[in-house]
């Protein structure tokens, strides 16, 4: 059983990367499932999970995660504090939220993405969303200068980034998915181009750029946890507030679109309309993380996937709930590691690469083996 | 009644439905069938609004599909496509609680639990409810969509040829629980097949499609006919009449 579950995600995985659809790849798996002969006995064999352990699992892994975020924020917020409690506080205490705005809107967007496009190795960076970031943020540089650019109210910035990236999304889906006959696939790639297309953009200004307004605009994208703009920061835990209650009011919505765009409109879904309005979430949480400490979207596809694998449901009340609380372990035990045991040599961003390439080559070879 | 009227759909030059008008019965069980191509497949995603037309209306018990709110739709009408792969962890029962979605929106009544119960009960799912979807046999998942399916308890449900990759024991089986879905509860059922004998067998009622078109439409004494049959499929074949069945054999 384990084996031909394996089999379909390595031809989802492969279709994925070399560029292929899971439409394409879709029909060929299913023939795979469908044509291995089993035998109703063995089949019959199997221990039957039943409802009751699987609430029980449940109820152990949210424990578990509980408790892991609070020690990882315990730990975090005293590690060599050395009696300066009333420096030390205050500042960790708002690096500590920053952890957890940023942690919750990447691990929901991501689950939301990889709902969508039924796709467990995709993030919402494939659409190029964080790379529109960056466009942006460099191109106000480049035009303007770092002087004028410096002096835009941060406030108004973020507002007209998370409006451009909410609004590129609509159009991106009105327009490629507007007539029904192509697939939420045909976006994902355009998603790609343009993301190629704007970063191509971005370094060609890098390269032409005054190497001192470079290094203006290079503190500005990688914003790092340690110099957080409190404006932004309550800004972003407004808007991330606005987006999870979104998204937990659309959970009935997210657990039938798991089921794909047809059986979904079957049901009754109206799933235009759900697509873009959760494809609005996603860009308008992309923005919020981005804005706060640019891009780390390898965090998601970590997370997303850790907790598919600790829950093992398809719900998504308890999905995006999980991979919030692990995103939010992750980056705070991840800080932590840097600061006091790195002393700042590298990012975080790098730590969270290092960790989750890790687990993913771990995946991989135990699903290539089994 | 489903009510098609000038259905058209194209890609690029090519029609694939030509024109098509066709009024489905709010009973009983109706087949689709016609070469590889003639469109069977792509009529039956314009009925259940998967798939857009280009011209044409199509209304279910006056409900025009395309404009009408979707759950409106989805309480009248279901579809049971080919299986498609999902990657989500989904038991058995929770797939057949998808079913409600229509009726419920994700908070199940008393009314769906009784339905989701009935449903799994009708399609002898009993003992397989808390297994996940992706570890069934093809025969067993396929019973599981169509438990799905009931649970959504709409008049008129649709089947894409529903026997593809089945054996004859899962394919027989499930035609006699479609059977019984219109002799018992008063279903209009409507599917494409490939196997013109199941169709003979076991329908009402069969349209014939061959290039884009309606060909043929009537009860399967007057389509399973060789002359019919030729005009369908483009090859001769030979009708016996087996036991009060008409048989037709093609394969020499």
């Amino acid at each position: 059983m384990r084996r031909r579950e394996d089999l379909s995600r390595a031809d989802a995985r492969v279709a994925s990367r070399t560029g292929g659809t899971t439409g394409a790849a879709t029909p060929g798996a299913h023939l795979t499932q469908v044509e291995i002969p089993r035998e109703p006995a063995a089949a019959s064999a199997l221990p039957h999970a039943s409802q009751e352990p699987r609430e029980r699992r449940l109820v152990v892994v949210f424990a578990s995660l509980a408790l892991l975020v609070v020690g990882a924020i315990a730990l975090y917020l005293t590690w060599g504090v050395d009696g300066h409690w009333d420096f030390a506080l205050p500042r960790r205490l708002e690096q500590v939220a920053a952890l957890i705005v940023v942690g919750v809107a990447i691990a929901v967007s991501t689950v939301i993405f990889q709902t969508l496009t039924q796709n467990r190795i995709l993030t919402p960076s494939i659409m190029g969303f964080d790379a529109l970031y960056v466009l942006l943020a460099t191109t106000l540089v480049f035009v303007l200068g770092s002087t004028v650019a410096e002096s835009i109210d941060p406030l108004l910035m973020y507002a007209v980034n998370a409006g451009l990236m909410m609004g590129a999304a609509t159009l991106l889906f009105r327009w490629v998915l507007g007539d029904g006959t192509r697939g939420l696939y045909t976006m994902v790639l355009v998603g790609v181009i343009a993301g190629t297309f704007f970063g191509s953009l971005t370094s060609f200004m890098f390269r032409v750029m005054d190497p001192n307004e470079f290094d203006t605009l290079m503190d500005q994208l990688f914003a790092s946890f340690n110099a957080i703009d409190t404006t932004l920061l309550g800004i972003s835990a407004v808007l991330l507030g606005v987006g999870i209650v979104a998204a937990y009011r659309l959970v009935p919505r997210l657990d039938v679109l798991v089921l794909g765009r047809e059986r979904a409109i079957t049901l009754g879904l109206d799933y235009d309309r759900t697509v873009t309005v959760l494809l609005l979430i996603v860009a308008g949480l992309v923005s919020v993380s981005t804005a706060l400490v640019g891009p780390i979207t390898f965090l998601g596809l970590l997370v997303a996937n850790l907790a598919y694998q600790l829950t093992r449901t398809h719900r998504h009340v308890i999905n995006l709930t999980a991979a919030g609380m692990l995103a939010v372990v992750a980056l705070v035990l991840g800080q932590a590691v840097l600061v006091h045991v790195l002393h700042f040599a590298g990012t975080l961003a790098s730590i969270i690469n290092v960790v989750g390439g890790i687990y993913f080559i771990a995946l991989l070879l135990k699903e290539a083996r089994a | 009644m489903i009510t098609i009227d000038s259905v058209i759909k194209t890609y690029g030059e090519t029609t694939v439905v030509d024109a098509v008008s066709l009024e489905l019965p709010d009973s009983g069980v109706t087949s689709i069938i016609g070469p590889n191509g003639a469109g069977k497949s792509t009529l039956l995603s314009i009925v259940s609004r998967i798939l857009g037309a280009d011209a044409g209306v199509v209304s279910v018990e006056g409900l025009d599909v395309f404009h009408s709110p979707s759950r409106e739709v989805a309480k009248k009408l279901s579809i049971l496509r080919q299986d498609q792969h999902t990657t989500a962890r989904i038991t058995v029962r929770e797939l057949v609680e998808f079913g409600r979605y229509p009726h419920s929106h994700g908070r199940l009544t008393a009314e769906c639990h009784a339905a989701v119960a009935s449903a799994l009960e009708y399609c002898d799912l009993a003992d397989l409810v808390d297994r996940p979807i992706h570890q069934l046999s093809g025969g067993q998942r396929q019973r599981a969509y169509v438990a799905m399916v009931l649970a959504q308890d709409t008049r008129y449900v649709l089947l894409d040829e529903p026997l593809n990759n089945l054996d004859m024991v899962h394919a027989t089986g499930l035609m006699r629980l479609l059977r019984s879905l219109a002799d018992e509860r008063g279903k209009s059922v409507v599917l494409v097949l490939h196997d013109i004998n199941y169709a003979s067998a076991y329908s009402d009622r069969i349209v014939a499609m061959r290039d884009a078109k309606v060909v043929v439409d009537g009860p399967p004494a007057s389509v399973i006919t060789p002359d019919a049959l030729e005009s369908v499929y483009g090859m001769p074949f030979r009708v016996h009449d087996l036991d009060g069945e008409r048989v037709a054999s093609y394969y020499r």
